[in-house]
């Protein structure tokens, strides 16, 4: 984000966990502080248990609303499988953030295929200490309501980003989320900046 | 000025509202859904409906812009199709009121059954077609649309495709400017309006004096720019392939292209001498290509490395440009090797149970466009055509006439409610006219699924959410002359497939109907409530490893190797297991099992 250049953050996750959400705090939270925002989702089945993918980018001037692929900075990824479905993606300095869960695709359910071992151990192969696992569920089921598992990880995040306030991310989840649902979600996000 | 981020369809749903639009209307198509629900959500000047098909939604917007509104219909790529009966002959006539179709084209069919470049509509039509390549653009050409449309009294087509209609980014507003045109109806202006013969013919050299005008037009046109950079390269590009050209290349010079249709002959013509040499950057067919080669000019690239199908973006552009110059990023795994994850329907859907019934009767099964097309993923298999919407149950007829007897007992039909509504009527009058035999099956879940629960004829609720009148599908077979209509519990596999089976042996038309079989997700429906139990859990004292309930393909149900045996000594390798988050009672899976070993269990 020095220098005008633009920032690529790839979200991944499977229907329901929340990446888009996410991806909406980003967006508030990168707007206020005066960059130019595109980001890119894959609509239509997630509902149905499909994978889901936000293509978030910020700087001075965006063009494409898709990033570059080998071009990722941040891989912010909820479930073990949809990020290394992505490794690829990433810049070689790029930084991993993954939440350590694993959701069983209809193959692996089946009996068909295995489930992808050591996960966070081939990462960390070709991206060494840029890796980040964050038990965001655990976080959140301590919380009371494991829905809250994608703020923790935005809150694990948020790190990466010190000349952004914690009061940003703070106001964007308050305008993003019902009333009810900002104490819960507010503790996720500290919780989960302090996880990392 | 407001700024805001926006979704490109939200973006396209604030032009139309500032651009004083009066009635709007739509049939729901992935990347075009959120157009209307928006302008239904946010703008109440704006009269808006969910028409049953495309065709209806642009009758709708042209009545209104006849009537002297600004009115706009949107609708998918394929939507178009539907609707081109329309579009073709409101271009003769012109409007009165400015009158925008949009069309959203699917790149790389994330979620269509073809791959259509709608930019060729506007040359087939004579009218002009603009492409925004972001939220801002699609703000703005919208607004613009209008405009066009009513100084050259011409409909006016945006295209978007899926991520310039999905992706967000800022946009700069305004406010709401009431069109200035006076409503009302003219009976002198018959001569306009009745397109027979002799009208045709006068109307017709209006279309071609319109488009030389449009062609002047073009040339001054805000939204055609050039950026003259380095010249040793010039790209001509349009929409988001400029997005991602300028990405990859941001030194070269750029000609980008809001009208895409009629194109500004002189203002390319200048380009041309500006730059050494001229690249088009096009997503889909070669549709400035083969016009800007057909005016003299030499290209240096196009479609020779530019793929012709499937999506672009910033990588693919920039291999395709610098070939064997192209660092291709470190390959650290093979994604290709990990399991993938389909969409799948989702637990307790009733589509669900009524497929692994027509599997079982080991019926053909013609095929329709919802989420019930997930049927054709194994292990179901248990779909077997889908071409478009309707499309099932005329290719019903069309096979039970080419098949004789033979087929008898052995095809079926499958549609959604919706698309029931949208296409499936008249084919199946047909079938009764001409005397055919075929079962229909309506999937009826009481909400157009797929798309994201849009309201529909047959759904007693409007784009708003007032109740509203409601279509019968038992009236409508008796209508048009079906003899058997029958209602079935698709939950109860048994007697769905007695009943499917009876009606399939006769010799004559047959409507099935699925009765209290909502969405899962229609939270108004309750479909939970019809489930006596609220989950069902393994008796792992009689699960005998066979497998047969992984047969429908529940998300809920997974298998867990482990060799043990039941109570009773059977040795087996393995037990299934449901996991109950995921479970919501349908008992689907306990009637498929044939050893009791799926009993209900307590949350």
């Amino acid at each position: 984000m020095k220098d005008g250049k633009t920032t690529n953050i790839f979200l991944s996750g499977v229907g329901g966990q929340g990446a888009i959400l996410a991806s909406n705090i980003l967006a508030e939270v990168f707007i206020k502080a005066g960059y130019d925002v595109k980001k890119a989702e894959v609509h239509g089945m997630a509902q149905r248990g499909g994978d889901v993918t936000t293509h978030f980018r910020f700087g001075k001037k965006v063009y494409s609303p898709l990033i570059k692929y080998g071009d990722v900075d941040y891989l912010l990824s909820f479930e073990l499988l949809e990020a290394i479905r992505y490794i690829n993606w990433v810049k070689p300095e790029g930084k991993i953030i993954i939440n350590n869960q694993k959701i069983l695709p209809p193959a692996v359910s089946l009996g068909q295929m295995e489930y992808p071992k050591d996960v966070v151990k081939v990462f960390k192969k070709y991206f060494k200490e840029n890796v980040y696992a964050i038990d965001g569920q655990e976080i959140a089921r301590k919380l009371g309501n494991i829905q809250a598992a994608n703020v923790v990880l935005v809150g694990a995040f948020s790190n990466f980003f010190p000349e952004v306030k914690d009061e940003q991310f703070v106001d964007a989840i308050k305008s993003l989320l019902a009333p009810k649902l900002h104490d819960l979600n507010i503790k996720a996000f500290y919780e989960g900046k302090k996880a990392l | 000025m407001k700024k805001e981020i926006l979704q490109g369809n939200a973006a396209v749903a604030r032009g139309a509202w500032e651009a004083g639009v009066k009635v709007a209307a739509a049939y729901p198509g992935t990347p075009s859904s959120e157009i209307l629900k928006d302008i239904a959500d946010n703008y109440p000047e704006i009269y808006a409906e969910w028409a049953p098909n495309e065709m209806v939604a642009a009758q709708v917007a042209a009545g209104a812009a006849v009537a002297g509104a600004r009115a706009m219909a949107s609708m998918k790529h394929v939507g178009m199709n539907v609707a081109a009966d329309v579009l073709m002959t409101i271009a003769y006539t012109g409007i009165k009121g400015g009158l925008m179709f949009l069309i959203a084209d699917d790149p790389n069919v994330h979620s269509s059954q073809n791959e259509q470049d709608s930019r060729n509509w506007a040359r087939f039509a004579k009218i002009p077609l603009l492409e925004p390549g972001d939220a801002q653009e699609c703000y703005e050409f919208t607004k613009t649309a209008f405009d066009i449309s009513e100084q050259f009294d011409t409909p006016v087509i945006v295209r978007t495709e899926t991520r310039v209609a999905h992706s967000d980014s800022l946009v700069e507003m305004g406010d709401r400017v009431e069109s200035k045109i006076p409503l009302g109806l003219d009976p002198k202006e018959a001569p306009k309006y009745v397109m027979v013969p002799a009208h045709v013919r006068v109307r017709r050299k209006a279309v071609e004096e319109r488009m030389k005008k449009l062609e002047e037009f073009a040339e001054t046109f805000k939204y055609n720019k050039m950026e003259i950079n380095d010249t040793s390269v010039g790209v001509i590009t349009s929409g988001v392939s400029y997005m991602y050209t300028k990405e990859v290349f941001p030194e070269w010079s750029y000609l980008k292209l809001g009208m895409v249709w009629p194109l500004p002959k002189k203002m390319i013509a200048e380009f041309a001498k500006k730059v050494k040499k001229i690249i088009i950057v096009e997503e889909l067919d070669p549709f400035l290509e083969t016009e800007i080669k057909a005016m003299g000019i030499k290209i240096w690239h196009g479609k020779d490395l530019i793929p012709n199908m499937y999506e672009l973006s910033p990588e693919i552009v920039e291999q395709s440009l610098k070939g064997k110059k192209y660092k291709a990023p470190k390959i650290r795994i093979k994604p290709e090797d990990l399991p993938r994850r389909p969409p799948n329907l989702c637990a307790g859907c009733s589509h669900r149970p009524l497929f692994y019934a027509l599997k079982k009767l080991g019926a053909f099964v013609f095929g329709d466009i919802g989420c019930y097309t997930l049927a054709v993923a194994p292990p179901l298999q248990a779909l077997h055509t889908t071409i478009c919407m309707g499309s099932g149950v005329g290719m019903l007829h069309g096979a039970s006439k080419a098949l004789g007897k033979d087929g008898l007992g052995k095809i079926v039909a499958v549609l959604g409610d919706s698309t029931f509504m949208h296409a499936g009527i008249l084919p199946l009058a047909d079938i009764v006219y001409n005397k055919g035999y075929g079962t229909v099956i309506v999937l009826d879940n009481r909400i157009t699924g797929m798309t994201g629960h849009q309201e529909h004829p047959g759904t007693g609720f409007t784009v708003r959410q007032e109740p509203t009148n409601m279509v019968d599908y038992k009236e409508i077979g008796n209508a048009v002359g079906v003899k058997s209509v029958r209602y079935i519990d698709p939950y109860n596999i048994k007697e769905s497939m007695q009943i499917i089976k009876e009606e399939m042996a006769k010799d004559e038309p047959s409507l099935i109907l699925c009765k209290d079989s909502p969405c899962m997700l229609l939270r108004r429906a309750k479909p939970l409530e019809r489930f006596k139990n609220p989950l069902y859990v393994i008796d792992t004292d009689k699960c005998r490893g066979c497998k047969a309930c992984l047969e429908i393909n529940c998300p809920a149900i997974s298998w867990r190797e482990g060799a043990g045996q039941t109570a009773d000594g059977h040795k087996r390798k393995g037990t299934v297991y449901i996991n109950p988050d995921q479970c919501v009672g349908c008992e689907v899976c306990a009637q498929v099992c044939k050893f009791e070993a799926i009993v209900p269990g307590k949350k």
